[in-house]
Protein backbone atom coordinates (compact mmCIF):
# COMPACT_ATOMS: atom_id res chain seq x y z
CA UNK A 1 0.00 0.00 0.00
CA UNK A 2 1.43 3.29 -1.06
CA UNK A 3 1.58 6.26 1.26
CA UNK A 4 1.16 8.62 -1.68
CA UNK A 5 -1.76 6.96 -3.47
CA UNK A 6 -5.10 6.14 -1.88
CA UNK A 7 -7.03 3.11 -3.03
CA UNK A 8 -10.61 4.08 -3.89
CA UNK A 9 -13.82 2.13 -3.63
CA UNK A 10 -17.37 3.08 -4.49
CA UNK A 11 -17.90 4.08 -0.84
CA UNK A 12 -14.90 6.39 -0.59
CA UNK A 13 -15.04 7.99 -4.05
CA UNK A 14 -17.37 10.85 -3.08
CA UNK A 15 -15.34 11.88 -0.03
CA UNK A 16 -11.86 11.36 -1.49
CA UNK A 17 -12.41 12.78 -4.96
CA UNK A 18 -15.49 14.98 -5.16
CA UNK A 19 -14.85 16.79 -1.88
CA UNK A 20 -11.09 17.07 -2.16
CA UNK A 21 -9.54 20.52 -1.68
CA UNK A 22 -6.61 19.57 -3.88
CA UNK A 23 -6.88 18.67 -7.56
CA UNK A 24 -7.18 14.90 -7.93
CA UNK A 25 -5.97 12.31 -10.42
CA UNK A 26 -7.55 8.85 -10.44
CA UNK A 27 -5.73 5.92 -12.06
CA UNK A 28 -8.14 3.17 -13.18
CA UNK A 29 -6.23 -0.06 -13.53
CA UNK A 30 -6.78 -3.81 -13.52
CA UNK A 31 -4.62 -6.83 -12.76
CA UNK A 32 -5.01 -8.17 -16.33
CA UNK A 33 -4.10 -4.88 -17.97
CA UNK A 34 -0.41 -5.10 -18.77
CA UNK A 35 0.03 -1.42 -19.71
CA UNK A 36 -1.59 -0.45 -16.38
CA UNK A 37 0.86 -2.56 -14.42
CA UNK A 38 3.79 -1.07 -16.30
CA UNK A 39 2.58 2.44 -15.45
CA UNK A 40 1.96 1.86 -11.73
CA UNK A 41 5.58 2.40 -10.59
CA UNK A 42 5.78 5.55 -12.71
CA UNK A 43 2.53 6.84 -11.22
CA UNK A 44 3.97 6.14 -7.78
CA UNK A 45 6.96 8.36 -8.61
CA UNK A 46 4.69 11.12 -9.89
CA UNK A 47 2.57 10.86 -6.74
CA UNK A 48 5.69 11.54 -4.68
CA UNK A 49 6.76 14.38 -6.94
CA UNK A 50 3.35 16.11 -6.76
CA UNK A 51 2.77 15.30 -3.12
CA UNK A 52 0.89 18.15 -1.39
CA UNK A 53 -0.16 19.65 -4.73
CA UNK A 54 -2.22 16.88 -6.37
CA UNK A 55 -4.00 14.03 -4.65
CA UNK A 56 -3.41 10.63 -6.27
CA UNK A 57 -6.00 7.84 -6.14
CA UNK A 58 -6.33 4.52 -7.87
CA UNK A 59 -9.19 2.15 -8.57
CA UNK A 60 -8.72 -1.56 -9.08
CA UNK A 61 -11.40 -2.11 -11.70
CA UNK A 62 -11.60 -5.86 -11.26
CA UNK A 63 -12.90 -5.23 -7.71
CA UNK A 64 -14.73 -1.98 -8.41
CA UNK A 65 -16.10 -2.44 -11.90
CA UNK A 66 -19.35 -0.75 -11.02
CA UNK A 67 -17.61 2.42 -9.89
CA UNK A 68 -15.62 2.50 -13.14
CA UNK A 69 -18.70 1.98 -15.29
CA UNK A 70 -20.66 4.61 -13.35
CA UNK A 71 -17.87 7.04 -14.15
CA UNK A 72 -18.07 5.99 -17.82
CA UNK A 73 -14.64 4.41 -17.69
CA UNK A 74 -14.67 1.49 -20.12
CA UNK A 75 -10.98 1.29 -21.04
CA UNK A 76 -7.79 0.68 -19.13
CA UNK A 77 -5.60 2.37 -18.32
CA UNK A 78 -7.73 5.51 -17.80
CA UNK A 79 -6.70 8.59 -15.86
CA UNK A 80 -9.33 11.10 -14.78
CA UNK A 81 -8.17 14.55 -13.67
CA UNK A 82 -10.40 16.52 -11.28
CA UNK A 83 -10.48 20.13 -10.21
CA UNK A 84 -13.12 21.31 -7.72
CA UNK A 85 -14.76 17.89 -7.89
CA UNK A 86 -15.28 18.05 -11.67
CA UNK A 87 -13.51 16.04 -14.35
CA UNK A 88 -11.38 18.45 -16.37
CA UNK A 89 -9.38 15.96 -18.43
CA UNK A 90 -9.19 12.27 -19.32
CA UNK A 91 -6.48 10.03 -20.79
CA UNK A 92 -7.37 6.52 -21.96
CA UNK A 93 -5.79 3.51 -23.58
CA UNK A 94 -2.89 4.37 -25.89
CA UNK A 95 -3.08 8.06 -24.92
CA UNK A 96 -2.26 7.27 -21.28
CA UNK A 97 1.52 7.62 -21.58
CA UNK A 98 3.80 8.86 -18.82
CA UNK A 99 4.52 12.02 -20.84
CA UNK A 100 0.83 12.82 -21.39
CA UNK A 101 0.04 12.21 -17.72
CA UNK A 102 2.82 14.61 -16.70
CA UNK A 103 1.53 17.27 -19.08
CA UNK A 104 -2.00 17.01 -17.63
CA UNK A 105 -0.63 17.20 -14.08
CA UNK A 106 1.19 20.41 -14.97
CA UNK A 107 -2.07 21.88 -16.30
CA UNK A 108 -3.78 20.81 -13.09
CA UNK A 109 -1.35 22.67 -10.80
CA UNK A 110 -0.88 25.70 -13.01
CA UNK B 1 25.69 12.55 -21.45
CA UNK B 2 25.58 8.86 -20.54
CA UNK B 3 27.33 6.70 -23.16
CA UNK B 4 26.52 3.13 -24.17
CA UNK B 5 27.73 0.50 -26.59
CA UNK B 6 24.18 -0.30 -27.66
CA UNK B 7 21.00 1.73 -27.32
CA UNK B 8 17.90 -0.33 -28.05
CA UNK B 9 14.80 1.71 -28.84
CA UNK B 10 11.71 -0.36 -28.06
CA UNK B 11 11.07 -3.10 -25.50
CA UNK B 12 8.96 -5.62 -27.39
CA UNK B 13 10.19 -9.15 -28.13
CA UNK B 14 12.72 -7.89 -30.73
CA UNK B 15 14.22 -5.32 -28.36
CA UNK B 16 14.21 -7.73 -25.40
CA UNK B 17 15.99 -10.44 -27.41
CA UNK B 18 18.51 -7.87 -28.68
CA UNK B 19 19.04 -6.84 -25.05
CA UNK B 20 19.59 -10.42 -23.96
CA UNK B 21 22.24 -11.02 -26.63
CA UNK B 22 23.92 -7.63 -26.12
CA UNK B 23 23.95 -8.16 -22.36
CA UNK B 24 25.49 -11.59 -22.70
CA UNK B 25 28.15 -10.09 -25.03
CA UNK B 26 28.97 -7.74 -22.11
CA UNK B 27 28.06 -4.69 -24.13
CA UNK B 28 26.90 -1.71 -22.08
CA UNK B 29 23.27 -1.65 -23.12
CA UNK B 30 20.36 0.74 -22.57
CA UNK B 31 16.83 -0.25 -23.51
CA UNK B 32 14.32 2.57 -23.96
CA UNK B 33 10.62 1.75 -23.77
CA UNK B 34 7.90 4.38 -23.75
CA UNK B 35 5.03 2.36 -22.37
CA UNK B 36 5.26 -1.30 -21.65
CA UNK B 37 8.05 -3.82 -22.02
CA UNK B 38 6.68 -6.63 -24.14
CA UNK B 39 5.11 -4.35 -26.72
CA UNK B 40 2.07 -5.57 -28.58
CA UNK B 41 2.76 -9.14 -27.47
CA UNK B 42 2.32 -8.12 -23.82
CA UNK B 43 -1.35 -7.36 -24.36
CA UNK B 44 -2.03 -10.47 -26.45
CA UNK B 45 -4.14 -12.96 -24.54
CA UNK B 46 -3.04 -16.29 -25.90
CA UNK B 47 0.13 -17.10 -27.83
CA UNK B 48 -0.03 -20.61 -29.23
CA UNK B 49 2.56 -20.35 -31.96
CA UNK B 50 5.72 -19.71 -29.94
CA UNK B 51 7.78 -22.91 -30.00
CA UNK B 52 8.35 -24.52 -26.63
CA UNK B 53 4.94 -23.72 -25.17
CA UNK B 54 2.60 -26.41 -26.52
CA UNK B 55 -0.12 -25.56 -24.00
CA UNK B 56 0.05 -21.92 -25.10
CA UNK B 57 1.11 -19.00 -22.99
CA UNK B 58 -0.17 -15.50 -22.38
CA UNK B 59 1.66 -12.66 -24.03
CA UNK B 60 2.21 -10.90 -20.73
CA UNK B 61 3.81 -13.96 -19.11
CA UNK B 62 6.07 -14.66 -22.06
CA UNK B 63 7.31 -11.10 -22.40
CA UNK B 64 7.70 -10.62 -18.64
CA UNK B 65 10.10 -13.54 -18.64
CA UNK B 66 11.96 -12.11 -21.62
CA UNK B 67 12.36 -8.85 -19.71
CA UNK B 68 13.60 -10.68 -16.62
CA UNK B 69 16.12 -12.58 -18.72
CA UNK B 70 17.50 -9.41 -20.36
CA UNK B 71 17.77 -7.70 -16.95
CA UNK B 72 19.62 -10.71 -15.58
CA UNK B 73 22.41 -10.03 -18.06
CA UNK B 74 22.77 -6.39 -17.12
CA UNK B 75 20.59 -4.48 -19.58
CA UNK B 76 19.51 -1.10 -18.19
CA UNK B 77 15.81 -0.35 -18.71
CA UNK B 78 14.36 3.16 -18.87
CA UNK B 79 10.77 4.23 -19.45
CA UNK B 80 11.12 7.19 -21.76
CA UNK B 81 9.78 8.53 -25.00
CA UNK B 82 12.30 9.11 -27.78
CA UNK B 83 11.69 12.56 -29.21
CA UNK B 84 14.61 12.90 -31.63
CA UNK B 85 17.69 11.10 -32.88
CA UNK B 86 20.90 12.00 -34.67
CA UNK B 87 22.24 8.77 -36.15
CA UNK B 88 24.72 10.05 -38.70
CA UNK B 89 27.76 10.69 -36.50
CA UNK B 90 30.26 8.10 -35.30
CA UNK B 91 28.48 8.31 -31.95
CA UNK B 92 24.69 8.17 -32.28
CA UNK B 93 22.60 10.58 -30.19
CA UNK B 94 19.19 9.64 -28.83
CA UNK B 95 17.12 12.40 -27.22
CA UNK B 96 14.36 11.28 -24.87
CA UNK B 97 11.86 12.71 -22.43
CA UNK B 98 14.31 11.67 -19.68
CA UNK B 99 17.55 13.00 -21.17
CA UNK B 100 20.13 12.54 -23.94
CA UNK B 101 22.04 9.34 -24.50
CA UNK B 102 24.97 8.47 -26.71
CA UNK B 103 25.55 5.08 -28.32
CA UNK B 104 28.16 3.46 -30.54
CA UNK B 105 25.27 1.57 -32.10
CA UNK B 106 21.49 1.86 -32.10
CA UNK B 107 19.00 -0.96 -32.57
CA UNK B 108 15.57 0.25 -33.64
CA UNK B 109 12.90 -2.14 -32.38
CA UNK B 110 9.99 0.26 -32.06
CA UNK B 111 7.50 -2.11 -33.63
CA UNK B 112 4.13 -1.07 -34.86
CA UNK B 113 0.90 0.26 -33.41
CA UNK B 114 -2.65 -0.77 -34.17
CA UNK B 115 -3.98 1.27 -37.04
CA UNK B 116 -6.96 3.47 -36.31
CA UNK B 117 -10.08 3.25 -38.44
CA UNK B 118 -10.18 6.98 -39.03
CA UNK B 119 -13.98 7.11 -39.05
CA UNK B 120 -16.20 9.63 -37.25
CA UNK B 121 -16.73 8.75 -33.59
CA UNK B 122 -13.48 6.83 -33.15
CA UNK B 123 -11.57 9.59 -31.32
CA UNK B 124 -14.64 10.79 -29.47
CA UNK B 125 -15.44 7.37 -28.01
CA UNK B 126 -11.90 6.17 -27.25
CA UNK B 127 -12.09 4.94 -23.66
CA UNK B 128 -15.91 5.02 -23.77
CA UNK B 129 -16.49 1.97 -25.92
CA UNK B 130 -13.70 2.15 -28.50
CA UNK B 131 -10.72 0.00 -27.54
CA UNK B 132 -7.51 -1.34 -29.03
CA UNK B 133 -6.78 -3.79 -26.18
CA UNK B 134 -9.19 -6.65 -25.48
CA UNK B 135 -7.17 -8.03 -22.55
CA UNK B 136 -7.29 -4.57 -20.90
CA UNK B 137 -10.94 -3.79 -21.43
CA UNK B 138 -12.78 -7.02 -22.21
CA UNK B 139 -14.10 -7.50 -18.67
CA UNK B 140 -16.09 -4.24 -18.84
CA UNK B 141 -18.35 -5.86 -21.43
CA UNK B 142 -19.74 -8.67 -19.31
CA UNK B 143 -23.03 -9.77 -20.93
CA UNK B 144 -22.93 -6.93 -23.45
CA UNK B 145 -22.69 -7.14 -27.25
CA UNK B 146 -19.40 -6.02 -28.79
CA UNK B 147 -17.83 -5.88 -32.24
CA UNK B 148 -14.32 -6.64 -33.39
CA UNK B 149 -13.22 -4.96 -36.59
CA UNK B 150 -10.69 -6.87 -38.71
CA UNK B 151 -10.02 -10.34 -40.05
CA UNK B 152 -6.39 -11.10 -39.25
CA UNK B 153 -4.79 -13.08 -36.43
CA UNK B 154 -5.04 -10.27 -33.87
CA UNK B 155 -8.71 -9.61 -34.62
CA UNK B 156 -9.80 -13.23 -34.42
CA UNK B 157 -7.67 -14.17 -31.40
CA UNK B 158 -9.06 -11.22 -29.46
CA UNK B 159 -12.62 -11.97 -30.63
CA UNK B 160 -12.21 -15.43 -29.12
CA UNK B 161 -10.92 -13.87 -25.89
CA UNK B 162 -13.92 -11.52 -25.74
CA UNK B 163 -16.38 -14.44 -25.83
CA UNK B 164 -15.39 -15.03 -22.18
CA UNK B 165 -17.24 -11.84 -21.24
CA UNK B 166 -19.47 -10.49 -23.98
CA UNK B 167 -22.97 -11.77 -24.73
CA UNK B 168 -22.23 -11.65 -28.45
CA UNK B 169 -19.12 -10.86 -30.50
CA UNK B 170 -19.64 -9.55 -34.04
CA UNK B 171 -16.61 -9.77 -36.29
CA UNK B 172 -16.87 -7.05 -38.91
CA UNK B 173 -14.59 -7.69 -41.86
CA UNK B 174 -14.31 -5.91 -45.19
CA UNK B 175 -13.79 -9.13 -47.15
CA UNK B 176 -15.73 -12.42 -47.26
CA UNK B 177 -12.89 -14.54 -45.88
CA UNK B 178 -10.48 -14.24 -42.96
CA UNK B 179 -6.71 -13.75 -43.17
CA UNK B 180 -6.13 -15.35 -39.75
CA UNK B 181 -4.25 -18.65 -39.37
CA UNK B 182 -6.41 -21.68 -40.19
CA UNK B 183 -6.52 -23.16 -36.66
CA UNK B 184 -7.58 -19.78 -35.29
CA UNK B 185 -10.29 -19.52 -37.95
CA UNK B 186 -11.59 -23.01 -37.13
CA UNK B 187 -11.96 -22.05 -33.46
CA UNK B 188 -13.81 -18.88 -34.36
CA UNK B 189 -16.22 -20.64 -36.74
CA UNK B 190 -16.99 -23.19 -34.02
CA UNK B 191 -17.66 -20.53 -31.37
CA UNK B 192 -21.43 -19.95 -31.01
CA UNK B 193 -21.03 -16.44 -29.54
CA UNK B 194 -19.19 -15.17 -32.61
CA UNK B 195 -21.19 -13.86 -35.56
CA UNK B 196 -19.49 -12.72 -38.76
CA UNK B 197 -20.53 -9.62 -40.65
CA UNK B 198 -18.80 -10.02 -44.02
CA UNK B 199 -17.96 -7.45 -46.71
CA UNK B 200 -18.58 -4.61 -44.32
CA UNK B 201 -16.73 -1.50 -43.22
CA UNK B 202 -17.41 0.87 -40.34
CA UNK B 203 -18.68 4.24 -41.56
CA UNK B 204 -19.29 5.73 -38.15
CA UNK B 205 -19.22 4.89 -34.46
CA UNK B 206 -22.39 6.25 -32.92
CA UNK B 207 -23.57 6.87 -29.39
CA UNK B 208 -24.42 9.38 -26.72
CA UNK B 209 -22.19 9.26 -23.67
CA UNK B 210 -21.03 5.77 -24.63
CA UNK B 211 -20.94 3.74 -27.84
CA UNK B 212 -24.37 2.53 -28.90
CA UNK B 213 -23.98 1.31 -32.48
CA UNK B 214 -21.76 0.94 -35.52
CA UNK B 215 -22.95 2.32 -38.81
CA UNK B 216 -21.82 -0.32 -41.31
CA UNK B 217 -21.65 -0.17 -45.08
CA UNK B 218 -21.71 -3.32 -47.17
CA UNK B 219 -18.93 -2.87 -49.74
CA UNK B 220 -20.68 -5.13 -52.28
CA UNK B 221 -24.20 -3.71 -52.15
CA UNK B 222 -23.62 -0.28 -50.60
CA UNK B 223 -26.38 -1.05 -48.08
CA UNK B 224 -26.13 0.67 -44.68
CA UNK B 225 -27.09 -0.88 -41.38
CA UNK B 226 -26.70 -0.02 -37.71
CA UNK B 227 -25.25 -2.76 -35.54
CA UNK B 228 -26.11 -2.18 -31.88
CA UNK B 229 -23.02 -2.79 -29.72
CA UNK B 230 -21.63 -1.32 -26.51
CA UNK B 231 -17.99 -1.80 -27.39
CA UNK B 232 -15.84 -1.95 -30.49
CA UNK B 233 -12.34 -3.43 -30.59
CA UNK B 234 -10.26 -2.31 -33.53
CA UNK B 235 -7.68 -4.62 -35.12
CA UNK B 236 -7.33 -3.42 -38.70
CA UNK B 237 -3.62 -3.76 -39.22
CA UNK B 238 -0.51 -1.95 -38.16
CA UNK B 239 1.43 1.25 -38.68
CA UNK B 240 5.18 1.23 -38.00
CA UNK B 241 6.46 3.47 -35.21
CA UNK B 242 9.02 5.30 -37.31
CA UNK B 243 7.78 8.91 -37.28
CA UNK B 244 10.83 10.04 -35.31
CA UNK B 245 13.23 8.54 -37.90
CA UNK B 246 12.33 10.66 -40.93
CA UNK B 247 15.48 11.88 -42.67
CA UNK B 248 17.65 9.63 -40.48
CA UNK B 249 17.12 6.11 -41.78
CA UNK B 250 15.72 4.92 -45.08
CA UNK B 251 12.05 3.91 -44.83
CA UNK B 252 9.85 2.26 -47.44
CA UNK B 253 6.69 3.93 -48.77
CA UNK B 254 4.66 2.53 -45.86
CA UNK B 255 7.18 3.66 -43.24
CA UNK B 256 8.85 0.30 -42.52
CA UNK B 257 12.65 0.02 -42.38
CA UNK B 258 14.37 -2.07 -45.07
CA UNK B 259 17.20 -4.15 -43.58
CA UNK B 260 19.83 -6.60 -44.77
CA UNK B 261 19.86 -10.23 -43.61
CA UNK B 262 22.09 -8.99 -40.75
CA UNK B 263 19.54 -6.37 -39.71
CA UNK B 264 21.61 -3.44 -40.97
CA UNK B 265 19.79 -0.29 -42.04
CA UNK B 266 21.29 2.05 -44.65
CA UNK B 267 23.13 3.92 -41.83
CA UNK B 268 26.33 2.24 -40.51
CA UNK B 269 25.97 1.30 -36.85
CA UNK B 270 22.19 1.49 -36.94
CA UNK B 271 20.25 -1.77 -36.97
CA UNK B 272 16.55 -2.58 -36.91
CA UNK B 273 14.64 -5.64 -35.70
CA UNK B 274 11.12 -6.97 -35.43
CA UNK B 275 7.81 -5.59 -36.67
CA UNK B 276 9.32 -2.23 -37.64
CA UNK B 277 11.30 -3.82 -40.50
CA UNK B 278 10.16 -4.77 -43.99
CA UNK B 279 9.31 -8.48 -43.68
CA UNK B 280 6.79 -11.16 -44.52
CA UNK B 281 5.87 -12.37 -41.05
CA UNK B 282 5.40 -10.13 -38.00
CA UNK B 283 5.29 -12.50 -35.03
CA UNK B 284 7.09 -12.97 -31.70
CA UNK B 285 8.99 -15.91 -33.16
CA UNK B 286 10.48 -13.82 -35.98
CA UNK B 287 11.03 -10.74 -33.81
CA UNK B 288 13.28 -12.51 -31.33
CA UNK B 289 15.42 -13.90 -34.15
CA UNK B 290 15.82 -10.40 -35.60
CA UNK B 291 16.75 -9.02 -32.21
CA UNK B 292 19.44 -11.62 -31.60
CA UNK B 293 20.94 -11.05 -35.05
CA UNK B 294 20.88 -7.26 -34.62
CA UNK B 295 22.74 -7.50 -31.30
CA UNK B 296 25.44 -9.75 -32.71
CA UNK B 297 25.77 -7.51 -35.78
CA UNK B 298 26.12 -4.51 -33.45
CA UNK B 299 28.83 -6.31 -31.48
CA UNK B 300 30.73 -7.02 -34.69
CA UNK B 301 30.35 -3.42 -35.84
CA UNK B 302 31.79 -2.14 -32.54
CA UNK B 303 34.77 -4.52 -32.77
CA UNK B 304 35.55 -3.30 -36.27
CA UNK B 305 34.98 0.41 -35.77
CA UNK B 306 35.95 1.33 -32.20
Amino acid sequence: MSEFISELTRDTYEEEVKRSELPVVVDFWGPRCAPCLALLPEVEKLAQEYSGRVKFCKVNCSQNRRLAVELKVMALPTFLFYKGGEVVAQLSGPDATKENIKAKLEELVR
Amino acid sequence: MAAYDVIIIGGGPAGLAAGLYAGRAKLKTLLLEQMLAGGQAATTDLIENYPGAPEGTTGSKLTERMEEQAKKFGVEFLMAQVTDVDLHGREKIVITSEGRYQGKTVIIATGATHRKLGCPGEEEFTGRGVSYCATCDGAFYEDLPVAVVGGGDSAITEALFLTKFASRVYVVHRRDALRATKVVQDKAFAEPKIEFVWNSVVEEIKGGEMVEALRLRNVKTGALQDLPVKGVFIYVGLVPNTGFLKGQVQLDERGYIPVTANMETNVPGVFAAGDVTVKLLRQVVTAVGDGATAAVAAEKYIEENF
